[in-house]
């Protein structure tokens, strides 16, 4: 039986500036630095409550997982903003959304009212984009 | 936004919090930052808290205490890693530490430098197995992992 989700592939086009944008503008902790020599480097970041989801920033070349191919077509449609990667949950999302938007984060949606609750899209530095809703609050 | 005047008062709370992640070193006073956000004390921390579950406080010392765990992992010592964020008790540092991270400064310090070294000696036994057998199996891989 499956338990749990502890991993998963975020591929961006460049790793170190991915790991300013996870890091530094969202706040994500750290999880695993690993060198691996001419294979690259193992690197996963989790959310800050969250610490036993892995996301893993693959770069998008010739070193892990792609042939010269793949990772040209690859690189194109990230950086064209083709994939919704994920759902990221906030305790506040006015706060949150003018936060990012401080430090300079693209949204491609404004915090909305949406008949399913109040939500954003944002992308990373590469192009991926994930929706954010906000934690509903018992005030 | 539909909203203008929340917007703008959401921009002066978060102002005030992006003081403190930059601040935090510095001794900070919350009704200060409260008169920079043209608020009053009583109302600033109330909106803050709101805001973010914490008192500005409270926020103050749970950013040191982050900030604390990141300069212990690169093997800062106790001592100095207690002063450099802003606690100006040892004994403080040490009791609040313990309480929100279930480990004394130095046993928390140990325990990353320890994973640290783990991970140069034995990366792959940090990725999962598909993907370590993708690192090893690759075409022109010369990687080795120490035995």
């Amino acid at each position: 039986m499956i338990t749990k989700l502890n991993h998963v592939s975020l591929f961006v086009l460049d790793q170190e500036s991915a790991y300013d944008f996870y890091v530094n503008k969202l706040g994500f902790k750290v999880n695993t630095d690993a060198e691996m020599g001419d294979k690259g480097r193992w690197l996963t970041v989790n959310p800050p409550e969250q610490p036993d989801l892995e996301l893993t920033l693959i770069p998008i070349d010739e070193k892990m997982m792609f042939d010269k191919e793949s990772a040209e077509q690859m690189r194109r449609l990230v950086a064209a903003g083709t994939f919704g990667v994920g759902a990221f949950e906030c305790d506040d999302m006015l706060a949150t959304y003018e936060e990012l938007k401080a430090k300079g984060v693209n949204f491609k949606k404004e915090p909305t009212q949406e008949f399913y609750g109040f939500s954003a899209v944002f992308q990373d530095d590469s192009g991926n984009w994930f929706s954010m809703s906000e934690k509903s609050k018992a005030k | 936004m539909e909203n203008l005047p929340k917007i703008y008062l959401y921009r002066r709370i978060v102002q005030a919090k992006l003081f403190i992640d930059s601040n935090y070193a510095e001794s900070i006073d919350a009704g200060k930052i409260a008169d920079e956000a043209c608020y009053s004390k009583f109302h600033f921390i109330r909106t803050f808290k709101s805001i973010y579950g914490k008192t500005p406080h409270q926020y103050l010392t749970a950013v040191r205490i982050e900030k604390a765990k990141g300069l212990l992992e690169t093997g800062t010592s106790v001592t100095e890693t207690c002063f450099s964020v802003g606690f100006d008790s040892l004994g403080s540092f040490i009791t609040l530490f313990k309480r929100r991270a279930g480990l004394t400064p130095s046993e928390y310090r140990q325990s990353k430098l320890q994973r640290k070294q783990q991970i140069i000696e034995k990366p792959l036994s940090f990725v999962p197995g598909c993907f370590a057998a993708q690192i090893i199996h690759s075409k022109n891989s010369n990687f080795r992992e120490a035995k």
